[in-house]
């Protein structure tokens, strides 16, 4: 039996999927982050150069690899939209920016509070914290031109074109600390393996596993109440029983 | 898909193509500009500014670092193991500043061939590692360098 995917392309049918998935994806994530922080500040090894301050990479890094990631998972369904003209992706656009805007400031903030103790600088106009607070600077002009056009399918097609745009600044944050001499360290985790020990590859990626299905459920969460507002006026919003009641 | 979808998906994907070529010719031309600093090489051939402040970096070289009397004036050099460039900074350094550890400086090349510093951060690695495993690998490394068979066999990549 084939499933018929295209049967929750429509917001009607994702409204009540959504709805079913949120408490999984919260539950899960909170478990992962209750695990992930339990790891991260009492199973993982004290860093032999940075002792205690490294920690803070088990925020900074899931934040800034998810800042990335849901960029272009925003770039691609943004994209979707403008070519299918379906309205749910460019709604899965719209729920996803205040999540990925948000990560990229975590990843920002955590940053500057790890620079100064180890670096000795909050900030320095490297290539690859450059790049990530233009970043957080496309995310906001995407919210912002969004909410700036009132109809909302032109508002659509106007942010996607700008997420699509912004999507070339992603792999210049990703290289950008092998293509110039920067501040910033090279990545630790590769394609090729991780350079750490193993209890702190578990913290980081049991963080990761934490924050993305955080965002997974704070999106569908969202999805769904741009559903209700753009679908407002029809009958199948007008029956649903929360609505009634 | 429709022609209409078609198109917009060419036009998207060449769109794209287009804008990364662009971007990525922009940011070689650059190059030195997005660099975050100059190694002792590149000042050397002289492709860094002349009479104005930019960045060094490289490894603080093993056995340069010397204090003056005030405590705060520190001397040393640093290194991108091809080339040297001594290096004059006062004031107060971050904790990560070792010799033979990574470090950037912000200052000016003077008419005495050494870069007066104003500004100096540590550079740290991706290798995160407890003291322990630490400890073994510089022994290792000790040995595979003092003796001609180790004694401690190297240790392999795998877990750290």
């Amino acid at each position: 039996m084939a499933i018929n995917w295209f049967k929750y392309s429509a917001p009607t049918a994702f409204y009540g999927l959504a709805g079913k998935l949120v408490p999984w994806f919260a539950w899960s994530s909170a478990i992962l982050f209750a695990i992930g922080l339990y790891i991260s500040f009492f199973v993982a090894p004290t860093d032999a150069t940075q002792s205690e301050a490294y920690r803070i990479m088990f925020i900074h890094v899931p934040t800034s690899i998810l800042s990335m990631f849901i960029y272009l998972v925003m770039a691609f369904y943004a994209a979707v939209g403008l070519v299918f003209n379906t309205r749910l992706s460019s709604m899965m656009a719209t729920a996803l920016a205040p999540t990925g805007a948000l990560f990229a400031f975590i990843s920002l903030w955590t940053g500057a509070m790890w620079g100064k103790p180890m670096w000795g600088a909050w900030w320095v106009w490297d290539a690859r914290l450059t790049s990530e607070l233009i970043l957080l600077f496309l995310y906001f002009g995407f919210i912002a031109l969004h909410a700036s056009i009132d109809d909302p399918r032109r508002a659509d097609r106007a942010a996607a074109l700008l997420a699509i745009v912004g999507s070339v600044n992603v792999p210049i944050i990703y290289f950008s600390v092998k293509w110039w001499n920067t501040l910033h360290q090279g990545s630790t985790i590769k394609f090729s393996g991780t350079s750490m020990h193993i209890a702190m590859q578990q913290a980081l990626f049991t963080m990761l596993l934490a924050c993305w299905t955080y965002s997974v459920a704070i999106s569908l969460l969202r999805v769904r109440s741009i559903v209700l507002e753009r679908e407002r006026n029809t009958q199948w919003v007008a029956e649903l029983e929360e609505v009634r009641s | 898909m429709t022609p209409r979808r078609k198109k917009t998906t060419y036009m998207i994907i060449g769109g794209l193509a287009g804008l990364g070529l662009a971007v990525g010719l922009v940011l070689y031309a650059l190059k030195n500009n997005v660099s975050l600093y100059f190694t002792p090489t590149q000042v050397f051939n002289k492709e860094a500014p002349q009479g104005r402040s930019f960045r060094i970096g490289g490894l603080v070289e093993t056995g340069s670092v010397k204090r003056e009397g005030d405590g705060l004036t520190v001397h040393f050099n640093v290194s991108d193991t091809v080339k040297i460039m001594p290096v004059i900074y006062k004031g107060i350094l971050p904790d990560l500043f070792k010799e033979g550890k990574g470090v950037v400086a912000q200052g000016k090349l003077e008419a005495d061939n050494v870069f007066h510093a104003e500004e100096v951060l540590a550079k740290h690695d991706e290798n995160y590692m407890p003291p322990e495993a630490k400890d073994a690998l510089d022994k290792a490394a000790k040995a595979k360098a003092g003796a001609v068979s180790p004694v401690v066999p190297a240790p392999t990549s795998t877990g750290y």
